[in-house]
């Protein structure tokens, strides 16, 4: 893989029939320093696959999280939309102490008590779309009738959108999570369309004020409302296709390895396990800084790979088994440091309730095609199912 | 063993609370709050744990 006279290495090197995470990985991890690559944008780029070099990157203070820095790595190239990270209020591309208004006024919002309170919603949620599935039959396609619809219902409830809008509201994240299905033109619509949204839903917020996130927000004062709409935007794409892509993994898995239905422990293994994150926190030098050995210069772009770090034998034993028994706990599924996944606690609870409702309520539950037919999404930045076919 | 934390550097994410639970809480602004801040036994283990699990290192504990 490497091109011998220059030393970089092609990224990504995820495929089709390669499993994921790629195997390659284990050979950076045992290179010294870091592996030098290039993305298919012509960005160059620092690959760190090492547990403590990752957690290293996502901690140190002389590297930025900032994407419009020279530099930064740069993934994909953006269609008619403004770039996600041009919204105000998108605060996983700002550097502390920018970031830190944005991470205090929303930290309550999803604390470990705040996100017990949530459970009995998340349940009705839950039992609803496996109420609507099997009423149908006894067939379902379970990304598209549960994986998907679960966490945008939830967070639609989180942040206070009227139920009379929660159809649309899903309707149009689905849009933008489904690249199979989507058109680049349709994306773009349905983010103008969120966008457009949003802003009413805020001003509908602050006529008259209920008992949500996007009230309690406004009501602190603490951000500008036309900040308010990035936060929201960025809370719902932040949450959604990667929630839905771990429930639906796990849910393969946990059928593959069913003496783990129904402990608890299962949930933050499925998150190590699956590593779907494995290219979403990037970031770029601003000082000079050495890493794992590696000098690492002012301007060069950093890609930690969460995967990686994952199934580093350093810090897991057998990284490559799925055993829940580990002490999993240290996994970096959420990343590390001042940027570390906000919405992890109800990540948790979502994916706890669905295995358990799930798996009680439709005990015959099995594949509904043979698990060499799954179509893994190898192209998108998110690790995921694009369908997975089930029967009771 | 002494626990303290800085809450000007904790970014809320709970890992305390959910490692050692007897030991930690987030307060109503979801900012972590030592319940037992000398804890021993099998509670000190949790709390190194919790410790290495904090993702903005706003634990420390001295004398253990
Ligand atoms: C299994 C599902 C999820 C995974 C694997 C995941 C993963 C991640 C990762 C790796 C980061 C760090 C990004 C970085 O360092 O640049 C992150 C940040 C973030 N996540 Fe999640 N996430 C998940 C679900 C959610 C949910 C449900 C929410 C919604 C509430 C959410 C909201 C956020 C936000 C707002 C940030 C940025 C935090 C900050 O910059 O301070 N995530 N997530
Ligand atoms: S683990 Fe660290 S950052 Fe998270 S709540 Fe506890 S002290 Fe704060």
């Amino acid at each position: 893989m490497t091109i011998q006279d220059t030393g970089v290495t092609e990224f990504p090197v995820r495929k089709p029939d390669v499993p994921f995470p790629p195997p390659q990985y284990a050979d950076f991890r045992d290179r010294d320093g870091l592996v030098r690559s290039v993305l298919p944008t012509g960005c160059p780029v620092w690959l760190v696959t090492r547990h403590e070099d990752v957690r290293t990157v996502l901690t140190d203070r002389r590297i930025s999280s900032n994407p419009s820095r020279p530099g930064f790595p740069n993934v994909a190239v953006t269609g008619g939309v403004p770039r996600q990270d041009q919204i105000p209020g998108w605060f996983v591309g700002l550097d502390p102490p920018e970031h830190d208004r944005f991470r205090k006024a929303l930290i309550p919002e999803f604390s470990v008590r705040r996100v017990r309170e949530w459970q009995p919603t998340i349940q009705s949620i839950v039992d609803e779309q496996i109420d609507a599935m099997l009423a149908k039959g006894d067939s379902a396609e379970l990304v598209a009738e549960l994986a998907l619809p679960v966490p945008s219902l939830v967070i639609s409830t989180i942040l206070g959108v009227p139920p009379i809008d929660r159809d649309f509201f899903e309707s149009r994240t689905k849009t933008l999570v489904s690249v199979q299905t989507t058109t680049e033109a349709e994306r773009d619509v349905a983010v103008r369309e969120l966008l457009r949204y949003l802003e009413r839903l805020i001003a509908l917020k602050q006529k008259r004020p209920g008992d949500d996130l996007v009230s309690r927000l406004l009501a602190n004062g603490n951000l500008e409302p036309r900040e308010l709409t990035g936060v929201v935007m960025l809370l719902l794409i932040a949450g959604h296709e990667t929630t839905a892509n771990n429930i639906a993994l796990g849910v393969v898995t946990l059928l593959g390895n069913p003496r783990w239905i129904g402990d608890s422990r299962a949930v933050d293994e499925l998150l190590r396990y699956h590593s779907v994150a494995d290219l979403v926190a990037l970031r770029v030098a601003v000082e000079d800084v050495e890493v794992g050995g590696q000098l690492v210069k002012a301007g060069e772009g950093i890609m930690p790979l969460i995967a990686g770090a994952n199934r580093d034998d350093r810090n897991f034993g057998c990284p490559e088994d799925f055993d829940p028994g580990r002490s999993t706990r240290n996994h970096v599924a959420f990343g590390y440091g001042v940027h570390q996944c906000l919405g992890q606690n109800l990540v948790r609870a979502e994916m706890e309730i669905v295995y358990r409702t799930l798996f009680e309520r439709v005990p015959t539950l099995a594949l509904d095609t043979t698990p060499d037919l799954l179509r893994f999404k190898h192209d998108g930045t998110l690790f995921g199912l694009h369908t997975l076919p089930v029967r009771w | 063993m002494r626990i303290d934390v800085n809450d000007g550097r904790c970014v809320g994410a709970g890992q305390c609370v959910l490692n050692a639970p007897g030991l930690f809480d987030q307060d109503d602004q979801g900012m972590v709050k030592v319940l037992d801040q000398h804890p021993s036994g099998p509670d000190a283990a949790a709390v190194l744990q919790a410790v290495d699990m904090c993702p903005s290192g706003a634990i420390r504990v001295t004398g253990f």
